[in-house]
């Protein structure tokens, strides 16, 4: 599994990058974690926010950078 | 009737009843000022931003994009994106993306512009605040004042054939078509209501400490402290209440409830005005993230277009509102 924070390198994003790292840690996800500021690479998916979760180069939906909301929604791609 | 008549009750019950402090003492105004104004205000904020977001739904980013490209109208054009600015979900985190997107699809750069002036500018927060503190009509003119600055500065900017002050690889950045999601009415409600907490988790001590400054203000700061520094005779006023405002971005939900009672202390309308708006328009922060895209020629000409219609705002709200 891969997964990218796509982000502006605003705080939101770092926290974002965080959460990730953590829950891909704590439930022993085998997934590659990457955090890149290249904007172009939002904009080249068709998107115009920041920050974006990208798993398995499919840009996620997320509903808030919670734990419990990113946690859903690596979950919803790996199942 | 005023809704907010139980609020008011209730802070007299408690700061009179209950605290038992004295009617009418400096420090009974104080405590019963910041209670009455905190409630006031954080009801405010959440049931506005619930609206706010709820229409927002309807006004992805994605969508505006496709709206602006297609008007080729001038200053129609930069009148259309400053009042998408207000629609459109923004945060600064998402004004570099929105940028390189909007001059991908072909929008103008005046009307990205336009948009990336008033999104900020003309704020949920700021528009509670406004309305609770000094009443609908301050928080329309508000709005009017900040839709047109976005127009003009806009409208000026793209004029001035700029696109050699952005940074070359936005060009060159090719997007996909995405199609639209269609979220349910269940889905823009749970929108709106986590974009509330977010807010109110975000803001809320930034108001109490706001709201308590006030408070001590209200109650213990002579009536006509300001009247001579920040009347309306002042012609300094204006422009320094205008630089004041560009550092306090962060706290623009701690700022407005200390204005509202400069205010009160002989601040004039119009340099409020131009405080608050220098205070949500020109953020430092915000020129920094846009320096990824726009060379500092063009964000300081910006920032100076931008902070002379504020200063204008001021001056003419200053000659109306006496």
């Amino acid at each position: 599994m891969k997964i990218s924070v796509l982000g502006s390198g605003c705080a939101t994003c770092k926290k974002l990058h965080e959460t990730v790292e953590y829950i891909v840690k704590q439930n022993n996800i085998d997934a590659e974690v990457e955090y890149s500021t290249d904007v172009t690479r939002i904009v080249a998916l068709g998107l115009m926010r920041s920050p974006v979760l990208v798993v398995n180069d499919k840009p996620v939906d997320l509903r808030s950078t919670s734990e419990k909301d990113v946690k859903e929604a690596i979950f919803g791609v790996s199942h | 009737m005023d809704i907010f008549a139980p609020i008011q009750w209730f802070a007299d019950w408690l700061t009179y009843a209950i605290f038992s402090i004295a009617a009418g003492s400096p420090l009974g105004n104080s405590v019963n000022f910041f209670i009455y104004d905190s409630i006031k205000i954080i009801l405010m904020l959440a049931a506005i931003i619930f609206v706010v977001s709820y229409v927002r739904s309807y006004f992805p980013p994605e969508k505006t994009k496709k709206l602006l490209s297609k008007t080729k109208y001038p200053i129609i054009n930069n009148l259309l994106a400053a009042l998408f600015g207000i629609v459109t979900p923004f945060c600064s985190c998402s004004a570099i993306p929105l940028f390189i997107g909007f001059v991908e699809a072909g929008v103008p750069l005046g009307a990205t512009l336009s948009f990336l002036i008033s999104a900020p500018m003309v704020n949920e927060i700021a528009l509670v605040l406004l309305w609770g503190l000094f009443g609908w009509q301050i928080a329309l003119i508000y709005i009017i004042s900040g839709v047109a600055i976005a127009t003009i500065a806009g409208w000026i900017l793209g004029k001035l054939n700029l696109e050699k002050w952005v940074e070359g690889f936005v060009y060159q950045v090719k997007s996909v078509e995405k199609a639209i999601d269609k979220p349910t009415n269940r889905d823009r409600i749970k929108y709106a209501k986590n974009y509330m907490a977010d807010i109110i988790k975000k803001v809320w001590l930034y108001i109490l400490i706001g709201v308590g400054l006030g408070a001590l203000m209200h109650g213990y700061a002579p009536n006509d402290l300001l009247a001579e520094l920040a009347g309306s005779d002042n012609f300094f006023a204006v422009p320094i209440a205008t630089l004041i405002g560009i550092p306090l971005y962060s706290n623009a939900a701690g700022t407005i409830p200390i204005v509202s009672v400069l205010i009160d202390k002989g601040m004039s309308i119009g340099t409020a005005l131009a405080f608050m708006m220098a205070v949500t328009a020109l953020s430092l922060p915000e020129f920094i993230i846009l320096k990824k895209v726009l060379k500092t020629k063009l964000i300081f000409l910006y920032g100076s277009i931008v902070g002379l219609g504020i200063i204008f705002t001021g001056y003419l709200f200053n000659a109306i509102i006496k």
